[in-house]
């Protein structure tokens, strides 16, 4: 009997702090159909009747279509690059004794560890010298190199992909390429699927990059978007259009959440755990 | 015949240099080479418009003197602190409760995605949601606090320096504690379940199968918790920059080292001085790192 009790209190404790990590959310969710004065004025859980005139000033006064389009934009170029290229790269340390393998791997693995804030100001000034600066290259390209993806693919094409299933395409003649594009890719799908969600939110919330990158206003992502807020004089007046703005950079990402929740915790799961 | 056969292969072999080729041109144009840049530059007096000139080790020197540099590094270890006893208090009670063998928890999966969410939404987002919640005036916590009675007067959380770093502390935890639980809970689930039935059989109890089977089982995940907390504790600058953002009389109160690094590079323009303040940082951080392992594997000796 107290075993049971104990383990009810247990149950009631974990509710709690589930629903201390979704209160936030909930109250934003709520808000944003409030009217500013509303939420100014009184606590409420109950959904109000103001979403259309809050997303009205939200609208007036900042180009949000267009933030969610460059956000969207920036993020599937990233993942799409990162995915294709990081799983080139794991394949061929994976499957390709050539010298030096060993020791660039190791290498870039040394070098995964070292903190992305050193490089942040020679990045900048390279930016600078190539006239990079205010374009997305700089937010898109450097993707190709993930190393932190490259190592768990290279782990995971090991396990899942016996050498020998090679040996039969390489006695027909097929080129390497050819056997890649349609042997390897297709084995190596769902680690590649797990590491492109992380890229993917990784990038829609990349905040410190893009801002120091982009200075026009037409050309920034969601993030440094929600981070100008303040000086948006109807929208500071008004919380609810505030709300509304944050919600809309939140929802795709809870969206993408309920699909994939196995996915982007195995993921993590994984990284845990090395071998 | 033999030979040709061996050519061949490493042919073959060598062939994966193109597979990796498009990486490594990308990784040494824009990630080995911006930090030797910002090493080289750290030793120079540039601000991005003038022609380097070398200082020798003047930066480096003028780190020491700077006062705000290392106020903002307390800042930093202050909300650092809140953060991480949280964060990996939660994470690790939570393992303890999930890993129990005798209550056999369900739903971990459920609870597992739900303490991760707020990991993945943006920082810019989570710092204007809580910016708006903590409002003095206008915000819900403080209605529903005074609405139940649990204070007579609204509290000034962003007003306030030590409940402001508090405030990011906790913030910090929130958005990271699940992350520390999933990682944890593999680790425990990683173990063989053998070793838990034998001690369960030999009758030992609930915290002695914790403390002499899962705890040292879980050393080595426990140490990249703590490290890749560290790493990224020291370095936190989102949150505690926008959290700010708009209010000059507490931006000192939580300036953080990377938010100083910041400003001296892109508002001061100061960006040789803004490069040895990242590598003092970076080397600070190692030094912990390298602390933080031995005392995690000091006790291994007896």
């Amino acid at each position: 009997m107290a075993h049971k009790i104990k383990k009810t209190i247990l149950y009631i404790l974990l509710v709690v702090l589930a629903g201390i990590c979704l209160l936030p959310f909930a109250l934003m969710i709520v808000n944003s159909t409030r009217s500013g004065n509303d939420i100014m004025t009184s606590f409420s859980l109950l959904p109000g009747s103001s979403l259309a005139s809050n997303w009205k000033i939200v609208t007036d006064n900042l180009n949000i279509a267009r933030g969610f389009g460059n956000s969207l934009f920036v993020a599937i170029c990233s993942t799409l690059l990162t995915a294709y290229f990081s799983a080139l790269t794991a394949y061929g340390f994976a499957f390709f004794k050539f010298k030096g393998n060993k020791i660039i791997f190791t290498a870039i693995l040394i070098f995964m560890m070292i903190p992305s804030q050193l490089g942040m100001l020679g990045f900048y000034d390279l930016m600078t010298k190539m006239r990079l600066i205010d374009s997305y290259i700089p937010l898109i390209v450097p993707s190709i190199a993930s190393p932190a993806t490259v190592f768990f693919l290279r782990q995971y094409v090991v396990s899942v992909m016996p050498k020998s299933l090679l040996e039969a395409p390489r006695i027909d003649g097929a080129s390497e390429f050819y056997i890649f594009h349609k042997i390897v890719i297709p084995l190596m799908a769902p680690g590649i699927a797990t590491m492109s969600i992380g890229a993917f939110i990784g990038s829609w919330n990349n905040y410190l990059m893009p801002l120091i990158l982009l200075n026009s206003s037409e050309k920034w992502t969601l993030p440094v978007m929600v981070a100008s807020l303040n000086s948006v004089k109807d929208i500071a007046s008004n919380v609810g259009a505030t709300y509304v703005t944050v919600a809309l950079s939140v929802v795709p990402i809870m969206i993408m959440f309920c699909f994939c929740s196995k996915y982007i915790i195995s993921g993590i799961s994984a990284g845990s755990v090395k071998e | 015949m033999k030979n040709k056969k061996s050519r061949g292969i490493k042919n073959r072999d060598n062939l994966g240099w193109i597979f990796i080729a498009p990486f490594l041109v990308v990784f040494l144009t824009f990630s080995i080479y911006p930090v030797l840049r910002t090493l080289y530059l750290s030793f120079t007096d540039y601000t991005g418009f003038n022609q380097p000139t070398w200082t020798g080790l003047e930066n480096y020197a003028r780190v020491f003197k700077d006062k705000l540099f290392w106020e903002a590094f307390g800042n930093t270890l202050k909300i650092w602190g809140v953060n991480i006893v949280l964060q990996l208090g939660i994470a690790f009670l939570l393992t303890i409760v999930f890993s129990d063998i005798k209550y056999r928890m369900c739903g971990l999966s459920v609870f597992r995605a739900l303490f991760y969410l707020p990991n993945l939404i943006a920082a810019t987002s989570v710092a204007f949601l809580f910016k708006t919640l903590l409002d003095w005036k206008f915000g819900s916590v403080n209605q529903l606090l005074t609405g139940m009675g649990v204070v007579d007067a609204p509290i000034d959380w962003l007003g306030t320096p030590a409940l402001l770093r508090t405030v990011v502390g906790v913030i910090g935890a929130w958005m990271w504690f699940g992350n520390s639980f999933i990682m944890l809970m593999a680790g425990v689930q990683g173990i063989n379940g053998d070793y838990f039935e034998a001690a369960a059989i030999d009758g030992a109890g609930r915290w002695k199968i914790f403390g002499s089977i899962t705890l040292p089982l879980l050393r080595p995940i426990l140490l990249y918790v703590a490290i890749t907390s560290l790493i990224g504790g020291l370095q936190i600058f989102d949150i505690p920059y926008l959290i700010s953002l708009g209010q000059a009389k507490m931006t000192r109160s939580v300036n953080t080292a990377v938010m100083h690094l910041y400003n001296m590079a892109f508002k001061n323009r100061q960006i040789g001085y803004a490069g040895s303040l990242a590598f003092i940082l970076f080397f600070i951080i190692a030094i912990c790192s390298v602390i933080v392992y031995r005392l995690m594997y000091a006790k291994e000796v007896d």
